[in-house]
């Protein structure tokens, strides 16, 4: 197993958000976690990325075997974690291209393998960019600096193309894009998709579903997990509301 | 009191001798004798004087720096060269410009001259006699009074209408131990002509020396000056550049200005328009750490109509170092349709550091576009959070958005060798690695 939640409590600034989730992730699976506005999805990619104003108060994330939670943010970036943010974060003055390969070669150090230099490194990345339709002008550019939400997020499905991840998060990609953009968004994510890593799609709305198709679809609500099925659930869900699972619950 | 008065015998004693070992004209002598009376009676300003009310002048006044000796041998200079500038350097040794150090062989088309050089030639004194110290204030203050009394072997330079001068040229300004320089420095930019300049200040590692320089420039109907001003004295060094900015009918002034080094600095930079249509974007970035102390006193004012100025400064303060920025932008009664912007950003590294900052902003009219703005902060922790979900190592995570913090002014330069060079020292303070 690739990850483990147990019995897992957290929140922020003292308030309690998830209450007791369960979830198990294997290797080669994509799993959509749905559910109303505040109902703790964002929290649970937040806690298992290790963002900082997040507090577990109870249970344990055991992740390739080794408890997460002892893990510092970066750490876990490192063995293989990956979150797309919902809201990517801008960073004037730091190419694109330079972020990535310091991110990339922290990795490969971390890893024990040989780092590139930024010539050997650009190859490497104009091939990443091609995955997102990303022209190579965006890669000299600021890291999201000026950026549509579209581009951000595109931008997010790169970093992760480059850092290859074991467990990748993506958390609300899906929100703000228009269909062209959330097309090449599911395209990306569709080919970085092996039998090797997982994908965990946070998302309000059954739209990105019908691009990315997921193994398993689960349903929280009010910081528990009330219901999981296939992709099925997921279009019952988009028929009946998630009212009829939390009265269901 | 008493101290006073000793201090200022010392000066004293080097202003006479100096003023009589030159054969400069009366009135330039007048010129001298006059603001070297304003030093005498006041003094280095007092932290009671409201433009220095956060920077004490007493370790300066304490020290007894000597005036250099004319023909003293240059030590190495390569290692402050910039490559683009071969052919276009001019050389400043202890506050005196130095001929045989420059290197002019890309300047034909300008004039380029000692003070008394320039003395000598018609043209150039009566340019010399119309602009030398006529916009900088030396009875307000004594900083740029005592450069005025000791003004000597200063340097005009006379770009010619419609002259575009197409190698930027550099000013290199070197001081060494136990010495105080005098740069003076004269431009006159003619109708339509354009120029790069890059004037810079250096020394030798933790020598302790006094730079007080004035920088004067006037540019004429539609002419367009980059400055690039880059402050890496060494660390023990007393720096203070007073910089005087004259800007004609739709002319373009664009300065970026760099500080780095000194132990304790100061700049004060007066950018005036005189006609409409003037452009001036005066930015900087000042990186001062352990106990660096650097102030920056700006004047922008907008006396004619439809000129437009941005300001953009920014400030990286760590260990126990301090900084200062002041920054006046008058709009007055005539100037409708101003376009002004000012932004000072202050990035505090450590808990010690600390920033004064002031914007300001005066306004006499209703038609016109004006913003201001000061922030003071850390690092933002959702910056740092992106970039640990990355891999990034905290530290690293730090130093990389510091590094990106500074960038936004320095991106601005465009030449290379002098980005290529700030960059290397921005990542050496860091200790990060690109």
């Amino acid at each position: 197993m690739l990850l483990e939640v147990r019995d897992l409590h957290a929140g922020i600034e003292g308030k309690e958000i998830l209450k007791g989730l369960n979830l198990q992730i294997n290797k080669g699976e994509v799993h959509a976690i749905m559910g109303p506005n505040g109902s703790g999805k964002s929290t649970l990619a937040k806690v298992i990325a290790g963002h900082p104003n997040y507090e577990v108060l109870k249970g344990e994330i055991i992740y390739k075997g080794k408890n997460l939670l002892e893990m510092e943010p970066d750490e876990r970036a490192r063995e293989g974690i990956f979150m797309a943010f919902q809201y990517p974060v801008e960073i004037p003055g730091v190419s694109n291209s330079q972020f990535l390969r310091l991110a990339y070669n922290e990795k490969m150090k971390h890893l024990g393998c040989e780092e590139l230099d930024p010539i050997e490194f650009n190859d490497l990345l104009k091939e990443k960019a091609k995955l997102v339709q990303m022209d190579a002008d965006f890669l000299k550019r600021s890291v999201n600096e000026g950026f549509s939400g579209g581009e951000k997020k595109r931008n997010e499905i790169l970093q992760m193309a480059v850092l290859e991840p074991r467990l990748a998060i993506l958390d609300e990609t899906d929100s703000g894009l228009d269909i062209d953009a959330l097309r090449i968004v599911a395209d990306g994510v569709n080919k970085l998709r092996t039998s090797e890593n997982a994908i965990i799609l946070v998302t309000h709305y059954q739209r990105l579903l019908n691009y990315i198709e997921p193994d398993f679809v689960h349903v929280l609500a009010d910081g528990r997990i009330v219901k999981s099925g296939d992709k099925k659930l997921a279009l019952e869900l988009e028929e009946k509301g998630y009212d009829w699972v939390k009265a269901a619950a | 009191m008493i101290t006073q008065v000793k201090r200022q015998d010392h000066y004293a004693e080097l202003f006479l001798r100096s003023l009589d070992n030159n054969d400069q004209p009366e009135w330039l002598k007048a010129l001298r004798s006059n603001a070297f009376d304003y030093f005498l009676i006041n003094g280095f300003p007092s932290v009671e004087d409201e433009e220095w009310k956060y920077t004490s002048t007493a370790p300066i006044a304490r020290e007894k720096f000597e005036l250099a000796e004319n023909a003293a041998e240059i030590p190495s200079i390569e290692n402050f060269l910039i490559s683009e500038s071969k052919e276009s350097r001019i050389v400043f040794f202890n506050g005196q410009f130095v001929k045989e150090a420059s290197n002019l062989s890309a300047l034909k088309g300008i004039k380029v001259l000692s003070f008394s050089e320039a003395l000598n030639d018609s043209v150039s004194e009566k340019f010399i006699r119309e602009n030398l110290a006529n916009h900088v204030s030396y009875n307000k203050n004594g900083f740029t009074a005592l450069n005025t009394a000791f003004i000597d072997e200063g340097l005009f330079l006379l770009i010619p209408a419609n002259y575009r001068l197409e190698v930027p040229i550099q000013l290199l300004f070197l001081a060494t131990q136990e010495k105080m320089a005098f740069p003076r420095v004269l431009i006159v930019a003619e109708k339509q002509s354009c120029l790069t300049l890059i004037e810079s200040y250096s020394g030798f590692e933790s020598e302790k020396y006094f730079t007080n320089s004035v920088i004067e420039v006037t540019l004429s109907e539609g002419a367009e000056l980059k400055h690039y001003r880059i402050q890496r004295e060494s660390s023990e060094a007393f720096h203070i550049t007073n910089t005087s900015i004259q800007i004609s009918k739709n002319a373009t002034y664009d300065s970026t200005n760099i500080t780095f080094g000194a132990k304790w600095s100061r700049h004060d930079i007066v950018t005036n328009f005189h006609g409409e249509g003037g452009q001036a974007f005066v930015d900087g970035l000042y990186m001062v750490s352990g106990e660096q102390h650097t102030d920056t006193h700006s004047v922008i004012d907008h006396r004619f109509a439809y000129c437009t100025s941005r300001q953009n400064y920014k400030g990286i303060i760590d260990g126990k170092s301090r900084a200062v920025f002041n920054g006046k932008v008058f709009v007055r009664e005539n100037a409708r349709g101003t376009d002004a912007h000012q932004s000072n950003k202050n990035l505090l590294l450590s808990n010690e550091a600390r920033v004064d900052t002031k914007p300001q902003l005066e306004i006499f009219n209703d038609d016109v576009r004006c913003s201001h703005g000061a922030t003071v902060g850390q690092l933002e922790d959702e910056e740092i959070f992106y970039l640990l979900s990355r891999g990034i190592n905290p530290m690293l995570a730090r130093n990389l958005l510091t590094y990106g913090f500074a960038e936004e002014i320095i991106n601005k330069i465009t030449v290379d060798s002098v980005k290529q060079m700030l960059d290397e020292t921005l990542l050496n303070r860091l200790s990060a690695k690109l």
